[in-house]
């Protein structure tokens, strides 16, 4: 019965697609509903071969780790994906004529740069949170995932997510806001993934059979709550036709900034960072083969950082016609968040007492430390930035763009990463990686591409914020803004030339996976019944 | 520490978890965001502000579309060199009629809050079909596109469907102001037209890329020229307390 019903609701959307496609206004929304029409058609095709076909029952002690399989390609094809895009559009920065005149309409810088942010943060580092939250969830629950194939509607939706997002970008369908582009329809269908994402998830839980929940799935909850929270108040729009992309947003003018502040830094803080810890909680942990440092630790930096994340938004908008109490709300909690930053720092790298020697001979522990590292410096770094004397200097510069990638190439990269390597073997039943030798050199390219990043966004950042604001004896400004243009040039260059290597780095892992996947002997059987908790 | 034995009680219990970590993260955006909606002084009052003609509409579409606003900021903020560089630091009334805000968070170009009478209509062709033309250091890409980018009246009636969201969500749209939003779309570009500035104070009319035909380029053009020249300076009073 409930097939048939998946099959006339399957159905039925094809042929609304279809004809509100034969209706559309304009090119994002045609594209968009001949892509949903083409998904739902092929779910549609593969259920109709499957209806009557008896269904193996799944075995309840066993893990569900398809969807994760899936997730954890999904991350590092993505990843190399976002990386991409951003190497051509740095370069484009530098070179201008990599606007290609061809392409005006579709590859300009203006187009392309939604397409990196949302490539790397929602579909590299989107896919690796979805993976490894069904990963530690189960693990540390000693559950199967709870919802049969929900998890797997929660990976192929989050595709078809991305796929819209990224189409809509190429064919100039966004809102305006920063890191939350995508139009009405893509926000509503991404509210649907994300509330199936939180159902598992809590489903897991709720049938763990561990008394405690472990501290890795506190933040993983914590992120899918508040991002489900974010993303609905930020994205109310109204749509101006049922057959057109376009939507207008509800909230206008200074409102609008403030909501989208507190939108934007927290995708940063919930998206990229509590998500991420909870990755940290789990993984670091069981490479290093240590408990984690301070469970007082993880409470009280828990709580304050979740309190305090959600109200550092302000401080992407000093001295602007935003009121002042909002701007020093904003700062004050900013510096607060110092603190329980590096709660989480301190307990990532104790967790590694005793075992320090291991950063000797293990160079996925190694990525995983140094990402930890990057995390304390980014930390430090935005809290410092968000002083208002200083922000009255860096804001508007390349320095808050160095700033934001040794978070993003430091932090959530390198952490990634290190997870990929220590889940490939797992899942796939190896015995090993292909090749350590070969992490070792994408750790290293990996890190020389970040140093050489931050260090000429840090150059051209302060600089430019120095050229602006000079002015002479007689009180008149020295430098024109094309001046200061000119002058990045180098750093420009530098920048993008770190972004190739960190982009080498991720297709040496990329090989190493696939070979570790295809050439490496298989482990021994797991032992039956193996839902063994993790702890 | 005994405080934190009592954690048990929430580590151990999904649902309490659940609510309790949503609560916490609820206060910081409370006090922030709402009372920008009621208190008083949060935008200031000034003399000039009036919602978009149809053709700015259109021009501020394509300002979305293109990302401009990830290269450009709309925000002067009040210190000596922006001031200097930009004009008169910008005011949050300036941008009440913007779904969204379109203040930026980085200047890879130069702030565009007030950009509008700065450069003539034909810099901006030439600076649009080639930025390197006009500024040699430039690194903007090209749009030259827009030349070719004829508008008809589909164009013109999906702005009068975003007009009427605008309403919708209180812009102050006349009945009159929706009656002519076709008419005042094309009217922009034609300087012998019915005036569009009767309806929109301050609105220019003319013909902005040179060309016989309305493009998108006129539209861009017709955006940029106005950008920052609404409020009149000469009336307003900055309030003390805000």
């Amino acid at each position: 019965m409930w097939d048939y019903i998946k099959l006339a609701v399957l159905g039925l959307v094809v042929v609304v697609a279809a004809i509100a496609a034969s209706m559309a206004r304009d090119l994002p929304y045609l594209v968009h509903m001949l892509v949903i029409m083409l998904a739902s058609a092929v779910t549609l095709i593969w259920l109709i071969r499957r209806v009557g076909e008896p269904v193996p029952a799944a075995n309840p002690n066993e893990y569900m780790d398809g969807p994760i399989r899936f997730g954890v390609i999904a991350t590092a094809l993505w990843g190399v994906v976002g990386f991409l895009v951003g190497v051509i559009i740095a370069f484009q920065l530098a070179w201008p004529n990599l606007n290609f005149e061809w392409a005006q309409g579709y590859l300009n810088f203006g187009r392309l740069r939604p397409l990196h942010t949302s490539a790397v943060i929602f579909a590299f580092g989107g896919n690796a949170l979805i993976a490894s939250a069904f990963y530690v969830v189960q693990r540390t629950s000693a559950a199967r995932l709870w919802g049969g194939g929900l998890a797997w509607f929660v990976f192929w939706g989050y595709q078809l997510f991305i796929v819209m997002a990224a189409t809509g970008y190429v064919l100039g369908s966004t809102q305006g806001n920063e890191y939350a582009e995508p139009e009405w329809l893509t926000d509503l269908w991404l509210t649907i993934v994300w509330v199936a994402f939180l159902l598992v998830f809590m489903g897991t839980i709720i049938k763990r059979r561990e008394p405690h929940i472990y501290v890795a799935n506190w933040f993983y909850m914590a992120f899918i709550v508040t991002v489900a929270m974010l993303h609905l108040i930020n994205n109310l729009a109204i749509p101006v036709s049922l057959l057109g992309s376009k939507s207008v947003p509800v909230w206008s003018g200074v409102q609008s900034a403030m909501i989208q502040w507190w939108y934007g830094h927290n995708a940063v803080g919930f998206f990229l960072t509590a998500g991420f810890l909870g990755m940290m909680y789990y993984f670091i942990p069981k490479q290093a083969e240590r408990p984690v440092y301070s469970y007082k630790l993880s409470i009280m930096h828990f709580w304050a950082l979740i309190f305090l994340y959600i109200w550092a938004g302000p401080h992407h908008l000093h001295y602007t016609a935003l009121p002042d109490w909002a701007q020093t709300l904003g700062m004050t909690f900013s510096i607060m968040l110092w603190m329980p930053s590096w709660g989480g720092m301190i307990n990532g790298l104790m967790t590694l007492s005793g075992a320090w020697d291991k950063l000797r001979t293990d160079p996925i522990i190694r990525m995983m430390v140094v990402a930890v590292g990057f995390y304390g410096m980014a930390t430090f770094e935005g809290p410092m930035m968000s002083i208002k004397a200083v922000n009255s200097l860096s804001h508007y510069t390349d320095w808050t763009i160095g700033h934001v990638h040794s978070g993003a190439l430091g932090w959530n990269g390198m952490i990634t990463f290190g997870m990929l390597y220590y889940l490939v073997p797992k899942l796939w039943q190896r015995q090993g990686l292909y090749s350590l030798r070969l992490v070792s050199w994408h750790f290293w390219l990996a890190t020389i591409g970040i140093v050489l990043y931050a260090a000429s966004m840090w150059v051209t950042g302060i600089m430019e914020g120095l050229m602006w604001r000079e002015v002479d004896a007689q009180g008149f400004l020295v430098n024109s803004f094309a001046d200061t243009v000119a002058a990045k040039f180098p750093m420009y260059v530098v920048r993008g030339l770190g972004g190739t290597l960190f982009l080498l780095g991720a297709i040496i892992m990329c090989y190493n996976l696939w070979k570790t996947v295809t050439s490496t002997a298989e482990r021994s059987p797991a032992r039956a019944g193996s839902a063994v908790p993790a702890e | 520490m005994g405080i934190l034995d009592h954690h048990k009680k929430i580590e151990t219990h999904a649902t309490l978890l659940l609510v309790l970590s949503f609560l916490v993260v609820t206060i910081g955006g409370i006090v922030q965001i709402v009372p920008l909606f009621y208190l008083d002084n949060t935008i200031e009052k000034v003399e000039g502000m009036r919602p978009y003609s149809p053709l700015e509409i259109k021009g501020r579409e394509i300002y979305l579309r293109e990302g401009c606003y990830v290269c450009h900021s709309q925000m002067i903020r009040p210190m000596r060199d922006e001031v200097e560089r930009y004009g008169h630091y910008s005011l949050a009334a300036e941008s009440m009629y913007d779904h969204p805000f379109q203040w930026g968070s980085k200047r890879t170009g130069p702030d565009l809050a007030r950009l509008g009478g700065r450069y003539s209509d034909d810099w901006h062709v030439q600076h649009m079909m080639d930025p390197r033309a006009v500024v040699p250091e430039s690194i903007m890409p090209s749009y030259g596109f827009m030349m070719d980018r004829v508008l008809t009246r589909t164009d013109a009636e999906h702005v009068r469907d975003i007009m009427r969201v605008y309403r919708t969500l209180g812009h102050p749209y006349t009945d009159e102001m929706m009656e002519n939003a076709i008419t005042d779309f094309f009217a922009q570009v034609d300087e012998f037209g019915d005036p569009v500035a009767d309806r929109y104070p301050g609105a220019q009319q003319r013909n902005f890329d040179g060309q016989p035909q309305l493009t998108e380029m006129d539209a861009i053009i017709a955006y940029m020229q106005m950008l920052g020249t609404l409020v009149d300076f000469e009336t307003f009073v900055p309030v003390a307390n805000r």
